[in-house]
């Protein structure tokens, strides 16, 4: 009947594939990336655009090197996905050559150096990311909080070709940190916190995004609501993130207790930066990080716990990239320690004895 | 005494829960409003003589015999075995080798039988009153009809009545879930015919010495809940209908076992060690009927569907039915169908050929098209952990295919290959359509392979002990008889040489004067020839 | 400078010495690798390696001038055991026999060709072949090793080896083809 081999079953299937899952992620991460196009204007959609396509011919490149099928493997949305992510993360009036250093390095070295999609033991895009920021610290750390896109003051289509493409264009007219690096910044300067939180941008810029940052630092809320769609759809899982954020906010909330003019409130930590885009988007990604809901747990915990130490007391003004690569190096002893308990066994996988109730 | 546990909470909820599991598109309807119909004869059945778990039946008859309805024309052998009776009255035209209904499509010793027409019956089995019976009749008369469990498993249903000869039961469960998708013969069956499989149920209750009966029936079948609910009265007060939720693989014996009772079943247990028995709803129909009427299991229900099939059905057929003929009965195929499946679309076993037979386990004959089938590429694991999600044994799926796919097949049996249940919901939930459960399969074959391997060499080496014992035997005899004969043919010569001595010396005393040079020739000395 | 290298030098002979003498004092005999094989070895002395039976098979293999392949009865199961007895260098041997061997070879007689001399059942080391003389021959499949001696001594050339048949008691599923954008 088949034609060819006879197959075991089942022979039915959930009909959900790979593809489809990277899809619903890019769904998801829409709203926060339109905003942050209607933030940071045509130059950021510039180097999205150049990003991804730099990625699409990375994986092009490495798997024609590694002599694989190229039409299944390039359109199943995971090398669209990782430079995507990694635009989010990129300085949005970076230089184009930022963008496509980042996602060569992504898609190289993150991950087919490993051997392809679902063998890396890394999140490419974070590799990529952790890589820039220490070879390029000036272009990494140039923040812009420009007119929104379509009001005066916002870089035309043929300006932004030139702040993409051209070099410098006139950046420093708008420049200026982002509140993480303001705040560690005024922070290593010996300032009370208050002062500092005085001049920086209140809680509710943050949770809509006017602020200088990365496309993905923008608006925590648009995040969180796609996070949220994210795990209604299946596609994820609640473990990591709510694993996350808790342990993120519950450090942040202890040290902000112990000392509120050193630390800021837990608030504050959780809607600033990559947090929260981190949480759904980055952490929760299946190649790197455990496969059991209980690992999970343990996995997000330990990103959120790292990611508040690395911003407190590390060289870092935002530490989410690192707190994931640091993590992800533990995924195969967490899974190793996590796994399910067999049916009929124990945890230490010995048949469970005869319970005595049951002979009556 | 317990006083309150968490247990007791979720109990009053109706069901315990069973981890994982999935929900795949049942798409029941293509045949749950289709009534039960009865195909009419057809032109030739061929009876398998292994349609059960265990040994291969004897056969008893040859070519040309004539058979009558219900004669039994194959003998059990062994303990776990079944009997095998003639569908139908007619002439047996081959006792020989046939293509099985089984994905490889290797021959099993089959009798075929042209049906005369008549459909007469041979003499029935005597009426039984299980009020009165003993439950060892009981039992007895259910291996004698050849019964085996109807869900697929197919393990003779007489060695699960005597149980309770080992364990000390307490409760009987009727599997009555059908959670495969597309079957709803079971479905239709508790419907339509709720009375016989109530006294079924009552009469398996007897044999098995238990009062506490749970019928197990998913929640997407209110219909035949409604329909057992009116007539479990029958089987006495502790009787009850428990609604399971439409899970799959709810209809496994082991995760049946802990939804309606809360009891984990401990790997490589049987259920009648934690005191409870599992039957098929269609097996206590099939006892219902060798105990009322005497007759035994020579036809099933079985549900013809999937969007191949012009006309999904429920069909009454006689086991041993070519399907095509079931299928022809059906209005035919639509077109060239994907897959040929004989059973559900999750656990069932594709076909090559449309002349294999239905058997005695056969719940359905499904033909799906790609639309209904799983897509053909597979790409890598991407570590999602849906299969370990889904799986309802706790397993983790991807670390086993990723072993096995090494070759470590020792690696995968310690991360729990043996407590596989083959129940397909890995597979069905992989995103990268990873032909999980082949693999598995494949590696349990191949571990039953080596140990029988295993066995074979350990079997060898004794047999080559044996034959160098035995050559080493003869070669002691042949010298011995060689040495024997040495000796005696030393004994011979050495008379022969002693005649001649004496002959000599006679011829000495006469002839004196040449004597020494006369002895010397004679022949070798004495003790030469006796050496 | 000098001070560092002298350290160094001392710890050097001082750690050398330690390691030499607890060579020598705690020195184990290994044990004779021929009787462990031999364990191994099917031992039906059928002479397919090409040594006097399964001892000198044994011994061949011990001393390295035999691979850990030469058993073909064994098959791949044997090889392996073989392989960690005498060290894991001869695991690279083990490739080629990934397939090659899984599976069992069992002798055949085409009883067209068959005379009936009985030099084939004499011959065979496990009495896998039935018949008398005059008779034809047959091979019972559960015993027979595919050792290929009753093919040597056949006159007529009635026997051959060919894998075992497929059954449905010892049939299983393939193994799935895993790479990827193959037909599942």
């Amino acid at each position: 009947m088949t034609g060819g081999a006879i197959v075991s079953g089942p022979h039915a299937h959930s009909k959900f594939s790979v593809a489809q899952t990277m899809v619903s992620v890019m769904v998801c991460l829409s709203p926060a990336t339109a905003l942050g196009f209607y933030q940071f204007g045509w130059p950021a959609i510039l180097l999205f655009a150049v990003t991804v396509a730099s990625a699409l011919i990375a994986e092009a490149i490495c798997l024609l090197l590694a002599r694989r099928p190229v039409s299944i493997y390039l359109f199943d949305g995971s090398a669209i996905l990782t430079g995507w992510l990694l635009a989010m993360t990129l300085p949005p009036w970076a230089p184009w050559w930022v963008g496509t250093v980042g996602a060569f390095i992504a898609i190289g070295l993150g991950k087919h150096v490993y051997g392809g999609l679902g063998q890396n033991m890394f999140n490419p895009a974070m590799v990529a990311r952790a890589m820039l920021l220490v070879a390029l610290p000036v272009q990494m750390t140039t923040w812009v909080l420009p007119p929104p896109f379509g009001e005066p003051g916002a870089p035309e289509f043929w300006e932004a070709l030139t702040i993409t493409f051209g070099g410098s264009g006139d950046i420093d007219a708008v420049s200026g940190a982002t509140t993480l690096g303001f705040v560690a910044a005024g922070l290593d300067g010996g300032r009370h916190l208050t002062d500092i939180m005085a001049e920086t941008f209140p809680l509710r810029s943050l949770a809509f995004g006017h602020v200088p940052g990365s496309l993905g630092e923008t608006s925590a809320l648009l995040l969180f609501l796609g996070g949220c769609l994210l795990i209604a759809m299946r596609v994820i899982r609640w473990q990591t993130p709510f694993a996350l954020l808790l342990s993120a906010g519950g450090l942040s909330a202890a040290l902000h207790l112990l000392d509120p003019m050193s630390y800021p409130s837990p608030l504050w930590h959780l809607a600033s930066g990559g947090l929260m885009l981190c949480a759904f988007f980055i952490a929760t990604d299946y190649v790197t990080s455990p496969v059991s809901g209980l690992g999970q747990l343990i996995y997000g915990a330990g990103t959120g716990l790292l990611i508040v130490i690395i911003r407190t007391w590390g060289a870092f003004p935002e530490g989410a990239a690192f707190a994931v690569l640091l993590m992800n190096a533990c995924t195969p002893v967490i899974d190793t320690y996590t796994r399910p308990r067999i049916f009929g066994r124990d945890r230490k996988g010995r048949p469970l004895e005869l319970p005595k109730g049951a002979r009556q | 005494m317990q006083l309150f546990s968490l247990a007791s909470l979720k109990r009053y909820g109706g069901n315990f829960g069973i981890r994982g599991g999935v929900h795949p598109e049942t798409r029941k309807y293509l045949a749950a409003e289709c009534a039960i119909e009865t195909m009419p004869l057809p032109s030739l059945v061929r009876v398998p003589l292994q349609q059960h778990i265990g040994a291969e039946a004897v056969p008893l008859v040859k070519r040309d015999d004539q058979v009558l309805k219900g004669q039994l024309i194959g003998k059990a052998r062994g303990a776990v075995s079944a009997h095998v009776h003639a569908p139908t009255s007619g002439r047996v035209i081959a006792v020989g080798q046939f293509a099985a209904p089984h994905p490889s499509g290797l021959p099993v010793a089959t009798i075929t039988i042209r049906p005369d027409g008549e459909d007469r019956w041979g003499p029935h089995m005597p009426r039984m009153r299980p009020e009165d019976a003993d439950p060892a009749e009981i039992a007895q008369r259910v291996m004698e009809a050849g019964i085996v469990g109807m869900g697929g498993a197919t393990f003779p249903a007489a060695v699960k009545l005597t149980l309770r000869e080992r364990y000390p039961l307490h409760t009987l469960i009727i599997n009555g879930a059908e959670c495969e998708p597309y079957l709803t013969c079971d479905d239709r069956l508790l419907r339509e015919r709720s009375e016989e499989v109530v006294d079924g149920i009552r009469i398996m209750a007897r044999a098995l010495g238990i009062t506490k009966v749970i019928v197990a029936i998913e929640g997407n079948k209110p219909q035949a809940i409604e329909a057992i609910r009116r007539h479990i009265f029958a089987v006495g007060p502790e009787a009850r209908v428990v609604r399971v939720p439409t899970l799959y693989p709810m209809g496994s014996e082991k995760h049946l076992v802990q939804t309606v009772t809360g009891l984990e079943t401990p790997a490589r247990a049987l259920t009648a060690e934690l005191g409870v028995v599992v039957h098929n709803a269609a097996t206590a129909h099939a006892v219902h009927k060798a105990v009322r009427y005497g007759e035994p299991l020579i036809s099933r229900v079985l549900t013809v569907s999937g969007f191949g099939v012009k006309r999904p059905a429920n069909v009454e057929v006689l086991i041993g039915t070519p399907v095509s003929e079931i299928l022809d009965h059906c209005g035919g195929l639509t077109g060239t169908p994907d897959r040929l499946i004989l059973g559900g679309p999750m656990m069932g076993l594709p076909i090559q050929s449309l002349r294999v037979p239905v058997i005695k386990g056969t719940n359905g004959i499904l033909a799906l098209e790609a639309a209904e089938t799983r897509r053909h590429e597979a790409m890598p694991c991407i570590r999602c952990g849906g299969c370990i999600k889904v799986c309802p044994c706790g397993l983790m799926p991807m670390e086993m295919h990723a072993r096995i796919h090494a070759g470590d097949l020792d690696g995968a049996v310690e991360t729990g290959l043996l407590d596989c249940v083959s129940c397909g919901s890995c597979s069905f939930n992989c995103p990268s359509n990873i032909q999980l459960v082949q693999g598995f399969n494949y590696a349990k074959g191949r571990l039953a392979a080596k140990q029988s391997q295993k066995h074979q060499q350990e079997e060898a080496k004794r047999l080559a002990e044996a034959r160098t014992a035995r050559m080493e035997a003869i070669a002691d005899a042949k010298r011995k008889a060689m040495a024997r004969r040495k000796a005696e043919q030393a004994a011979k010569k050495k008379r022969q040489a002693e005649e001649k001595a004496r002959q000599a010396e006679a011829a000495a005393t006469e002839k004196t004067s040449n004597a020494g040079t006369d002895a010397q020739t004679a022949g070798p000395p004495p003790q030469e020839a006796a050496e | 400078m000098i001070f560092a290298i002298a350290t160094m030098t001392v710890l050097g002979l001082g750690f050398g010495t330690i390691l030499g003498f607890a060579a020598r004092r705690f020195h184990v005999e290994t044990p004779p690798v021929v009787d462990e094989i031999e364990t191994v070895l099917p031992g039906t002395n059928c002479g397919q390696c090409g040594f006097a039976g399964c001892h000198g098979a044994a011994e061949a293999v011990a001393d390295g001038s035999a691979p850990v392949t030469m058993c073909p009865p064994g098959g791949r199961e044997v090889a392996v055991q073989l392989a960690e007895i005498v060290g894991a260098d001869a695991a690279a041997d083990l490739s080629g026999m990934e397939e090659a061997h899984e599976e069992p070879i069992v002798a055949f007689i085409f009883e067209d060709h068959c005379t009936g001399c009985t030099k084939c059942f004499k011959r065979c080391p496990t009495d896998a072949i039935i018949g008398a003389a005059k008779q034809i021959h047959t091979v019972i499949n559960d015993a027979c090793i595919g050792c290929d001696a009753c093919v040597e001594v056949c006159p007529t050339e009635a026997i051959i080896l060919r894998s075992k048949p497929r059954t449905l008691r010892n049939w299983h599923w393939p193994k799935p083809d895993a790479s990827v954008g193959s037909a599942a």
